[in-house]
This record gives structure tokens, sequence and C-alpha cells, in this order.
């Protein structure tokens, strides 16, 4: 088990390596867009130890919208698992992703808001 | 402590093996042999280079005979290796089997410990329970029990076929019993076969009908299994057969009552996308050759609303009888073989694909009536929403299978007939665009790999890595959302149709019939095993086996030769002229039983029934684990050969207090 | 208590698992201490809470080796008729004053002759801080001769 495995579901109760890639998350997810690497070779990073899934912005865009988790065949809490990679970054000292100060709340979606509440790092 | 209590005539041999320097490089045998002999009823003890060579039991049918033993202790390997070589040993020198013992002192003194001194301390403990427990065993014979010649197959599919007429060809009645009105079950549905490209109704047909004229075979279609009672060799078994309100000898098929019937409700054999009558025949090879009722649909239950397929203008021969009752008929059996096939996972859980919602989602089942040439479309796949043939097609592997969420495990066969569905609708539909989502291709039988290569090159197929994960319909297209997850891309595909390749679950009704005949099931409620690699086809119940898709999912071929396995297996009972039954078994001391009931609770094999009230062991039933003997609150069960009594003595002895 | 006191152990096993089990640590030439027997028994469902009694006054601990739960008994469900037996014996012990460390199950299949040999080498450091039941703290002396009225009984 790779360290940054083990932190994972240390933060989230989840085994990664539970994860087979059948790429289900990524097929449901609605941000892939947006996002510079997809949310199952976000996993296959973490199974492998590859930290760089840190700087990443997968996770961030990540909306807790739980398709991911609903669909999963494995019965992996996917969102959980970005949340837990978010948390990672978070409790490094000094890390700031997102500035409540200088966001519009007003012109955000609902959605935005409430996945932004868990992304808040002051 | 008191010496062991020896009736004088109990005379023991003990015999100790060197194993070459197995055993004697860290047991002094020459000890234990002197130890031994203090024991007052050991009247003989010798060492041996190699007690299971033939100079080796020859010393010891020698010794039997000479010194009129009564029991033979062999201090050697484990028992596990040698006990049946030994008992043989003592059987020709005409002494019981069960006053032969073994002293486990290889696998468990001389090959785990280093200390000659403790090593050889150890042995003599272990030589002298074995001691301790000789004396004591009973001189027993195999519990001998006659049998009926008869074998009952439960599931008319082709594994139930196959068994019945293997165990009928070799001479032996048959009765096969069929939930539904046809044997043939699903593969009669199926189109072509892969990897050879069969046709399906080609190779079954003629079984079928074999089944229906074999003399040895007593065929019960829409019957099922109300009750099973009794052991190998000794089923007593209630089948209930549901009426057919259609005499089979007497109708000719003329289909004049299927004319004039007025109702039409889904036909199961097209899958729901045909329509059939309420007197109709499944399909037209169907076997019983005949028309049957389908109550639940029929009007003509009450004559006065309807009955029209009755009116001797309609039905000359006369052969629909509304008067047609449930009947409950009684056999007995010898072995069973319980061949009750699969059914496919219902589409309807899986939300997120939408096979309630949209017609153009099908399932795997519904997409093999599509192709067949007697199927409801004749042959020509044409899409159930607006009947038009379909161009663009997507295959969904593993929809409801690998998934933790609804089947855990692997369907086994959806790769490679979604492989065969693209090949065989690409021929009929040659510019047809194939999409197939896979998570991986599991194609493992003989021959699969070279026919999923054969397709990928002949139809330009393209697999997408990736699972699925929305199926909706927009301007009458159907859209699936996907991924390709070795080009990292999402994918939004149009298409026509879609197909779900679902997997095989156990027929409904399993853990019912499971409990009926003491069956066990797995997590995934398929049929149990004995043993997955030493007795792939038995069930723990002795005289009961297991074939087909109702043990495990799988193809037709390992379907076939599971059936062939289980008739030999339930050859292997019927030609004999007794049962043979292991006789250490649980006995009851009756008088003292204070039928409390204990016992029957806690029986694996139901051997214990109450006569008078008092507890009595089915001996053929009892596989002597022993379980009731420590469960009797009153002590009064006991089993045979392994005895509270020894079992006492055995721990004095090993604690060298004898 | 002497450093090299060797605790003795009966060991109840299974002819199924426990007992295989054994055997494959014979095969596999494992080595753990020569202070434990074994009684072959057909199922781990058999053994009577009186045999464990029996032994406890002439053993410094009993050890039953039965096949895994939940599926593997060779007998359905013996394995869990065990399981419930020695979890009543223990708080039995425990009344009586016995240590029921004493008394130790351990699901042991075939193949895993090093879980056997491993459990003995375990067991065997675990009773030899207890120390004989003799010898050993007040109450353990005097439940000793519990066990020995109930055996004269």
């Amino acid at each position: 088990m790779s360290e940054l495995a083990e932190r994972v579901t240390e933060i989230c109760g989840q085994n990664v390596y539970s994860c087979y890639q059948c790429g289900n998350c990524s097929a449901g997810c609605m941000f892939t867009d947006e996002m510079d690497t997809l949310p199952h070779q976000a996993i296959a990073r973490v199974q492998k130890g590859d930290a760089s899934v840190l700087e990443m912005d997968v996770s961030w865009i990540c909306a807790s919208c739980f398709v991911c988790s609903v669909r999963c065949p494995r019965g992996l809490d996917v969102a959980a698992i970005m949340e837990a990679l978010r948390e990672i970054k978070i409790r490094q000292k000094g890390f700031t992703k997102l500035d409540l100060r200088k966001t519009d709340l007003e012109k955000l979606p609902q959605i935005a808001i409430t996945a932004a509440a868990q992304k808040f790092t002051w | 402590m008191e010496p062991s209590l020896v009736s004088d005539k109990e005379k023991i041999g003990v015999f100790a093996c060197h194993c070459g320097r197995n055993i004697a490089a860290t047991i002094d045998t020459e000890r234990v042999v002197e130890e031994v002999l203090k024991h007052p009823a050991v009247v003989h003890a010798e060492h041996y280079e190699y007690m299971c060579s033939d100079p080796g039991q020859e010393l010891i049918e020698t010794a039997i005979r000479e010194k009129r033993l009564t029991g033979v202790i062999v201090a050697a390997c484990s028992p596990s290796l040698h006990e049946v070589t030994f008992r043989e040993t003592v059987k020709r020198a005409d002494l019981n089997i069960y006053k032969c013992e073994i002293a486990n002192i290889r696998e468990q003194d001389s090959w785990v410990h280093e200390n000659k001194e403790k090593a050889t301390e150890k042995a003599v403990k272990l030589t002298k329970s074995a001691i301790e427990k000789i004396i004591r065993n009973e001189a027993l014979s195999p519990i001998k029990v006659g049998l009926h010649k008869k074998a009952l197959v439960i599931g008319g599919g082709v594994a139930g076929i196959r068994a019945a007429l293997d165990i009928a060809d070799a001479g032996f009645p048959v009765v096969l019993i069929e939930k539904t009105a046809t044997v043939g079950g699903h593969m009669a549905q199926l189109a072509e076969t892969f990897p050879t490209l069969d046709c399906a109704s080609c190779i079954l047909t003629p079984l079928m009908s074999a089944v229906a004229h074999h003399p040895n075979i007593e065929l019960h279609t829409l019957s099922e299994i109300e009750n099973v009672e009794g052991y190998v060799g000794n089923f007593h078994v209630r089948i209930k057969k549901h009426p057919r309100y259609v005499e089979p000898d007497k109708c000719n098929l003329c289909n004049e009552c299927e004319n004039v019937c007025p109702v039409a409700v889904p036909s199961e054999f097209d899958e729901g996308l045909s329509l059939r009558k309420a007197v109709f025949i499944p399909f037209p090879q169907a076997v019983p050759s005949s028309y049957l009722i389908d109550a639940n649909a029929c009007l003509g239950m009450s004559p006065l609303i309807c009955g029209k397929c009755a009116e001797p203008e309609v039905c000359g021969p006369q052969a629909v009888n509304f008067d047609d009752q449930e009947k409950i008929i009684e056999d007995d059996f010898g072995a069973i073989v319980v061949a009750t096939g699969y059914e496919l996972y219902n589409p309807t859980n899986l939300g997120e694909y939408g096979a309630d919602v949209y017609p153009d989602v099908i399932t795997s089942l519904q997409f093999e009536r599509l192709l067949s040439p007697s199927g409801p479309t004749g042959g020509i796949p044409r899409r159930p929403s607006d009947e038009k043939i379909p161009k663009r097609i997507a295959f969904i592997h593993c929809a409801g299978s690998r998934d933790e969420r609804h089947q855990p495990y692997c369907s086994h066969i959806c790769c490679t007939y979604s492989a065969k569905h693209a090949l065989l609708f690409k021929e009929l539909v040659p510019d047809a665009e194939i999409h197939s989502f896979y998570i991986d291709i599991r194609a493992v039988g003989k021959n699969y790999e070279d026919f999923i290569r054969r397709v990928q090159e002949e139809t330009g197929i393209h697999y997408t890595r990736g699972k699925v994960s929305r199926i909706y319909e927009q301007d009458g297209k159907v859209k699936v959302l996907g991924v390709d997850t070795l080009l990292d891309e999402r994918i939004e595909l149009e298409v026509d149709m879609v197909v779900l390749a679902l997997p095989m679950v156990p027929f409904q009704g399993v853990k019912d019939l499971a409990g009926k005949m003491r069956i066990q099931i797995d997590g995934n409620n398929f049929l149990q095993e004995l043993h997955p690699k030493l007795h792939p086809v038995e069930s723990a119940t002795s005289g009961i086996f297991l074939a087909g898709a109702a043990q495990s999912p799988k193809d037709i071929q390992d379907t076939v030769s599971q059936a062939g396995a289980c008739a030999s297996k339930a050859l292997g009972i019927l030609t004999q002229e007794k049962i043979s039954h292991i006789p250490t078994v649980a006995n009851v001391d009756e008088e003292n039983c204070s039928s409390c009931r204990f016992c029957i609770s806690v029986c694996p094999y139901r051997a214990i029934k109450t006569i008078d009230d008092k507890a009595h062991v089915e001996e053929v039933l009892c596989e002597g684990c022993g379980i009731c003997v420590s469960a009797c609150p009153s002590g009064v069960i006991d089993l045979r050969n392994h005895t509270d009594k020894q079992v006492g003595f055995m721990i004095k002895a090993l604690a060298g207090e004898i | 208590m002497e450093r090299n006191f060797e605790p003795r152990i009966l060991a109840f096993l299974c002819r199924w698992c426990g007992y295989q089990g054994a055997d494959m640590a014979g095969t596999s030439r494992l080595k753990y201490p020569s202070s434990i027997v074994s009684i072959r028994v057909p199922c781990s469902g058999r053994i009577k809470m009186e045999h464990v009694l029996d032994a406890l006054t002439r053993f410094e601990g009993v050890l039953i080796a039965g096949c895994h739960v939940p599926n593997d008994c060779h007998y359905v469900h013996g394995n869990f008729k065990c399981l419930n037996r020695v979890t009543l014996l223990k708080e039995i012990l425990a009344q009586m004053g016995v240590n029921p460390v004493r008394l130790r199950l351990e699901w042991i299949s075939a193949t895993e002759g090093r879980k056997f040999a491993r459990v003995v080498g375990e067991f065997t450091q675990e009773l030899r801080k207890l120390g004989t039941l003799n010898s050993a703290c007040t109450h353990e002396n005097n439940s000793i001769s519990l066990l020995q009225v109930k055996q004269s009984e």
C-alpha cells in the first residue's frame, strides 16, 4: 500500500485498491471538461502513490455531487476520496486554495457554494 | 492414577515405523517399543524401517495371525496418508478395520521437534493414547441399506436433458421434471452458440425429442418439487404437477384454438418482444409437443365468459379440458440431479440504464431473440420502439455484474456472447456500427480468444474500455454516457439501440428448493458444491448432484460436462446393490434420554428423530460429526469408536498418567 | 517460574482442518515445542466441555483448532457450535478463577501449517508466563481443586 493511499484511507475510510479502473466515475462526472485528469486516473495515481495528484485540479473541480459514489461498482465513495485529497493539501500550513474574500458569492450557483464549503482553508 | 481397565481379552500389537531416517533420526523407536510393552494390553511390539512396504505389512499380518492380536497400532506417518493402507493390511489378516489405529509420530512429532529425548517421550504418549483408544474400539462393519434404482432430474434445460439422457441410456429409469411447459430451457431461445456458431435449435431439438421418446425417461412439465425426504439411495419425493388444461396425447397442433383465442399476453419465449395467446405452445418444437392453457390469462376458466377453444368445431380431437386438476406425484429415487439453471438479472434494478423506461434498451436474451430466425422479427433485428433496423448499436458489458451494488461476481459468458451478438448483427446489417463498452475482455474457454479476435477483425467493432455511467433517450436516439479510459476522454454516444449484458442469477425460488433438499447455497444464491476442486458436482447432501448454471454462471460446454459428471456420479450410486455408509455414527442410550430434543436442533443432517419421545439416530443419515454428542445435556449420546470414555483415557495417556 | 518451564498443551484438532494443518506444519518441517500433544476429533463441534475441563486438570493449556468460520466446516456448522461452547467455557473458567487464556480456539485450515506452528509457539509463550495451574496465584490454585472435584464426581 502506498503511503499516499494509506493517508487517504486514514482520512476517508475508503480502500483505493478496491478500484478496478472501470471508469464509471469518469463516465458519469459532469465536470470532466474542467479537470486536468479524470477521477479514475486520480485514483490510479493514489494507488501507485503518485503524489503529483495532489497538485492537480481534479479534486478541486469535484462538486461532491456523488454521482460517482452512487454508481461505483466496487462500492467506493469516490467523492470522499476526492475530499481526502483536498484534506491532505488543506492541512498543509499556509495552503490557500480559495479566498472567500475575493469570491463573489452571489454569482456562484448553490451547488458550488455547498461544495466550496468543504474547500475553505481559513 | 488408576490403571487403564482392560479386559484381558484385548491383545494389542504395536508397530513402530522408522520411515527411513524420517522418524528414526528424531525418535528412538526401540525405546517406544520398550515403553509400550509395559502396557498390560500390549502383547507384541516391534519396529521396522518401512512399515508401509510389503515386508512391513507382512510383519503386521504375521503378528496378527501368530499372536492372535485383537488390535493393531501403527506408530508412523499421519493417518491421512496410510490409515487406509494399514486398515487393508489388517483386513487381510481377518481383523476388523476399526481395530487398527495410527499414532502420528512423523508429521506431528519427528518432523516438528529436534530434541530426541523429548520427541521420543511424546511418541510414547501418542502411541499409548492410541492404545487406550483401540482397546475400547468396537469392531464395526459398514452400514448397508437397499436403494431405489431410479434417478430424479430437476430442471429440463440442456443440463437436465443431458443428465437424464446419460442415466437413461445406461439403463436406469429417470424422472425429469421441468417447471415450464416445455423442456429446452434458455438454450432453446438462443440464435447461435459461440464459438462455433452452431445453431442452438439444431443441436438442442434432437436431444429434446430424444427425451420425449426415451423409454426410460418419464417427463413431467409444469411440475415442481413439493417435498424431499430421506437420504442417498432412498429419497422420497413429492412432485406437484400443475394442470395443463390440454391433453397432450389428443392435441394435434392444428392451432385452431390459438386462432380463436381472444386473449394476447407477452410471450415468455420471446422475452416479451411478441405476443402469444392464452392457449399456446411455447415454440413449435416444444416438448411435449402440445398446446396448453395459461390459466392466469385465460377467460375460459369460467366457461360462461369464453371457452371458444373448447368448442367441438375448433378443437376436433377434444383435447381442451378445463377440468384438469393439479396432481401430486410421489416416487422414490436413489439419486437426484439438480439442474435448475439461471435467469437474467432484472434490468429494472439498474435505474441508470433505464431498461424499464426506454424500449430500445434491451437485454441480451431479447437481442438473442431478435437475431434468431424464429424470433419475433423473423431474424431481421428490428428495434422494439419503431421496428426500424438499428444501424448504430452499443453493447454494455458487466451491466450489473462485477458490481457490489448488484451481483459481485463475473458472469463468465457475457464477453463472449456480446462478441457473438456483434458478429451475427454485422452479418445481418452489414453497414452497422457497433460499439462495445467493456471493463476487461474475459474470454476464458477453448477457442474463445480466437473467436474474439475473429469478431474484432471481421466486424470492425469499436471496443471502448470503460464502464457506462448512464443511458437516456433524447429525440428518438439513445444516448450513452461513457468514458474511454485508454484515451482519457468522456464519451457521449448516440445510438439506435443498446443491449445490456446482464449477469446470470440463480432461478427464483432457489432458496426454497435448497431448503427442501438440504443443500447449501453460496453468498450469491448459487447452489454450493461440496468442494470446488475435488467435489465440484456433489452437494453437501450425499446423493444429490449439481449441474449447470444453478451452481455458477457457465457456458453450454461446461454445463453439459457437469451434467455428464452428475450422471456418472448418479450411476455410481444406482449401479450398487447396497449403499455403504460409515458405521462410526452416533448412538443414543434411549432409555435414559430426557426427550429434550437438543440433539435434533443441532444435527446438520436431520438424522435424529424421536420415536416414542426418545431420540433415535437414523444411522444412514448420520455423518458421524458428533455435534449431538457434545450437545446432549443428559450425556446419553455417544459416537461409535470416539466415545467420551475413549477421549477421557486418551487425555490421561497423553498426560503421561498411563 | 523456571525459565525453561515447558507448559504442556493438549490440542483437540478437527480431522478436516486443524489436524491437516498440523500435518502441513510437519510436511513443511516447521519447528514448535514438543510439549504439545493432540487428539484427533471428527469435528470441533464434537469437543465436550468436560473434555476441556478434564484436560485442564492435567495440562497447562488447551488448544482447539477447527475449520474457518463461516463456511469451511465439513459438517455444516460444527465450528459455530464449538465457538459457542468455547465462549461459554471461558466465562465459566473465569468464574472458577482459571485464566480463560488457558483455553484457545483457532481456525486453522489444512493449508495453514505455518499458522499452526505460530499459534503453538505463541500459546506456549503465554502459558509460560502464567505458570502451571497448581503453582500459579492462589485463586487458580483453588480452582484446580474445583476442577478435580468435578472429575471425581
